[in-house]
């Protein structure tokens, strides 16, 4: 049989904010958003080998053979040249990684952890790579101990669902806008198939946890913080609804132009949501 | 800093100082005063050069370093020296251990060692409810603040699950002073995962307790058991530490040509000139200052078999890096590479020529391995084996770099791992690292939690807020701000990373 293979931008053996207990987590590259105010742009777009990047390289960590992109991460001084150089937001820093390589990290990296998350990027795109990863995680009697989490947009569809929740131990959940038409506008899809998937992964006991990223005169309004507090309601009211603060670090393009979001802001619309009958609503712990 | 009587003059006239703080540091500076003891000429060129160091520990040593009083010898037997009677009550009981903390020195002229204190207090809890061992504790908390303000003053509680344990986690957190500073000794078995769970529970609102890896410990000591003192170091009941001596291995590393060198010749000169070092201030203690003619020793509050020498180590990151260099290398250390083993070969080598060398007058006739914390004026040398500050992996990366080194330093490594505010929301996280910590050798685990206002600077723990309004000039009523306050100028500590800069003692103060 052959294993599947998955693109990584990134893999952290100490996470505390990507659910319960410490998790080792794996950025898989590679998004179906677009959206403007994207944190880490650059996990969006899968490299497509033109080569581009090459020559912003200060340290000549980057070349191209035989037609495609290798990188030298021993060369690299991490200055991020090549993610500003690249036309389609990819990196030439990503690594392809087998279910054997993760477990090993995994299995190196026991004792620390209490389970792993895959994130992104969108992790459902590399679908078939996380149903093998998690069902090799819950064969393995060493391992099995640790959950398994997925970090989603949700544009997944529900028959996808399907397949890999019965390996699956939480999902957190984002939902970028109840108005579809500002959804549309921030992220270039509608937003029905995540708040379906909402739904379904709450019937199946597996949403850990509904994000919202507050951005303000876009998200924070008060009729979008009804309709989420509508929405969980609808769910469970205490379900852990996590306020997320639209910030700029990594931000590019024309969202860097867009407003903050305060913690005051946040506050508010915390209290909003409490007073709607939300019994879980979390806010950031940490203000930059 | 000036010398002599104008060094006597500046003390007098520092506004920053509290009347109190003044009279200890013009005890300090006139011990300077005298001849230091006689050495050979090579140990004296060593310390002059600050190769070995005796953390300024003083020229003519008249009480040992750390004394770790049994205080259940009081409280069994009262004391015929200070008129007590045994104690048969509570309050009873906590007041003789205030009478009996003014009478055990230290080398910061207070204790150090404040007992077993759940263990010591047990006894006499048998009809005393909830609420009246809350407030004694809290009595008990506030007085040892504000009369013992010093925060390498330590009490320890734990392994077991225990109403006195619990009940001085949950006034500790409440008042979240400086003082005492905390260890909860932890043992999976005895303890339970709930008391660790609550001790991480403070962690998150204060940066403590430490926590200490009891079964290692226990291996290391005997039967009359140890306790944690000071900056998280190991040391027998009823006896101590001599003294602390340690040796600056950036320093060796720049008098070597390789590691070859350095481990074969260099390192094990200057380790014989340490003990040398050693020796001639043991002997001192021992034999012309009187200190063990006191009815501690009488009564057997403490017992002269059982003081240990502390051979401290420091600088390891610089000397690795500098060693890789001279090999025309670029690995560094910290990073789980080439570099990292190097490391742990100069522990290994260290541990080896401290167990090959006898000592008189000195528990179990060898000295204990320290990865000593630094004083608040080194400004070139990373304390003990740590990764350089700003450097520092995230925590997992960093344990798994360090672990190897723990099983070398039976009399403490401490190691701060700072970790980012979000862990706030995420107890379990920090339950997970510190067991896995202690399941990869780690013989303590210490954490400084981001945006806590009280913080470690090294074992002691300072408000930042002090440490500003020091640097106002106004005065501190704590003796560590003082060196909190040094090190950050010194150093920069506080702009550093969330980590906290890693700085015992300030040089000429005890
Ligand atoms: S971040 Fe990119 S551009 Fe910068 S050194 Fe590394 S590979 Fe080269
Ligand atoms: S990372 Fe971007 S610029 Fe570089 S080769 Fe891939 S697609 Fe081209």
């Amino acid at each position: 049989m052959n294993s599947p293979l998955a693109t990584v931008s990134k893999i952290l053996t100490w996470s505390c904010v990507d659910g319960p207990g410490n998790r080792l987590v794996i950025f898989l590259q590679g998004c179906n958003f677009a959206c403007p105010s994207c944190h880490n742009p650059h996990t969006i777009g899968v490299c497509n080998h033109c080569g581009d990047c090459i020559p912003a390289c200060p340290t000549d960590a980057l070349s191209l053979v035989d037609g495609l992109i290798v990188f030298d991460a021993d060369a690299c001084n991490s200055c991020d040249a090549c993610l500003r150089a690249c036309p389609i937001s990819a990196s030439p820093m990503t690594h392809v990684y087998t279910v054997e390589d993760i477990l090993a990290l995994v299995r190196s990296n026991r004792i620390f952890l209490n389970g792993i998350t895959v994130s992104g990027g969108e992790a459902t795109l590399q679908l078939k790579f996380i149903i093998a990863l998690f069902s090799a995680i819950k064969q393995d009697p060493e391992l099995a101990g640790l959950t398994c989490f997925i970090d989603s947009n949700g544009h997944l569809g529900e028959l996808a669902w399907q397949r890999v929740l019965p390996v699956t131990d939480g999902v957190m959940l984002d939902i970028k806008a109840f108005d579809n038409g500002t959804h549309m506008a921030l992220t270039g899809r509608c937003n029905r198939r995540s708040l379906a998937s909402a739904r379904s992964l709450h019937a199946h006991g597996k949403l850990f946890e509904l994000r919202y990223l507050m951005i303000p005169s876009r998200t924070d309004t008060d009729l979008e913080l009804d309709q989420l507090a509508e929405f969980a309601s609808s769910l469970d009211r205490s379900l852990r609804v996590r306020l997320n603060a639209f910030q700029h670090h990594g931000v590019r393009g024309e969202a860097r132009e867009w407003e903050k979001m305060s913690r005051a802001g946040v506050e508010m619309a915390a209290e909003r949501l409490r007073a709607a009958g939300l019994a879980n609503v979390v806010t950031p712990s940490v203000w930059i | 800093m000036p010398d002599g009587l104008e060094r006597l003059r500046s003390i007098v006239e520092d506004a920053s100082l509290s009347v109190a703080q003044k009279a200890r540091q013009l005890a300090i500076a006139a011990d300077d005063l005298l001849a230091y003891l006689p050495l050979e000429a090579q140990t004296q060129r060593a310390l002059d050069e600050r190769v070995i160091c005796d953390m300024y520990e003083g020229h003519a040593p008249y009480t040992p370093r750390y004394v770790l009083a049994d205080f259940s010898v009081v409280l069994r037997r009262g004391s015929d020296h200070l008129e007590l009677l045994a104690p048969t009550s509570l309050a009873d009981a906590i007041h003789t251990l205030m009478i009996a903390y003014h009478h055990v020195p230290s080398v910061t002229g207070m204790p150090v060692y404040l007992g077993q204190l759940d263990e010591l207090l047990l006894p006499f809890c048998d009809d005393v409810g909830d609420e009246e061992l809350y407030a004694e504790i809290k009595r008990l908390w506030r007085y040892l603040d504000r009369t013992l303000p010093d925060a390498f003053m330590h009490a320890n509680v734990g392994p077991s699950d225990n109403r006195v344990a619990r009940t001085i986690l949950r006034v500790d957190a409440e008042l979240k002073q400086i003082a005492p500073n905390l260890t909860l000794l932890y043992d999976p078995e005895a303890s339970g995962e709930a008391l660790l769970a609550r001790a991480i529970e403070n962690i998150l609102e204060c940066s403590k307790p430490h926590v200490a890896n009891h079964p290692l410990h226990t291996a290391a000591f005997d039967a009359r058991g140890y306790g944690i003192v000071s900056c998280y170091n190991a040391l027998p009941l009823a006896g101590g530490a001599s003294t602390l001596v340690r040796v600056n291995l950036k320093k060796v590393a720049e008098r070597s040509r390789d590691a070859r060198e350095f481990l074969d010749t260099i390192l094990p000169n200057y380790v014989g000139l340490a003990f040398d070092l050693m020796q001639a201030r043991i002997d001192y203690l021992f034999d012309h200052s009187g200190f063990f003619q006191s009815f501690l020793v009488e009564e057997g509050w403490i017992d002269r078999t059982r003081f240990a020498a502390m051979f401290g180590v420091f600088g390891m990151a610089e000397a690795v890096n500098t060693l890789e260099r001279k090999a025309g290398r670029s690995a560094r250390y910290g990073s789980n590479g080439g570099a990292d083993d190097l490391g742990h070969a100069i522990s290994a080598r260290l541990a080896e020529l401290v167990a090959a060398q006898p000592l008189d007058n000195v528990w179990r006739g060898r000295a204990m391995l320290h990865s000593q914390a630094g004083l608040s004026t080194d400004s070139e040398t990373t304390p003990g084996v740590r990764i350089p500050y700003g450097s520092e992996p995230d925590p997992v990366t960093h344990i798994r770099a360090l672990a190897p080194h723990h099983k070398y330093y039976p009399s403490g490594i401490s190691e701060i791992l700072t970790l980012e505010e979000t862990v706030k929301g995420n107890p379990q996280a920090v339950l997970q690292l510190c067991k896995a910590a202690f399941a990869s050798g780690f013989r303590e685990f210490t954490a400084n939690v981001a945006n806590n206002d009280l913080v470690r600077v090294t074992g002691y723990m300072i408000r930042l807020s002090d440490v500003k309004r020091h640097n106002e000039l106004k005065v501190s009523r704590t003796n560590t701000t003082a060196l909190g306050a040094e090190a950050a100028r010194l150093t920069g500590i506080l702009a550093r990373k969330p980590r906290v800069v890693a700085h015992e003692l300030a040089a000429g103060d005890r």
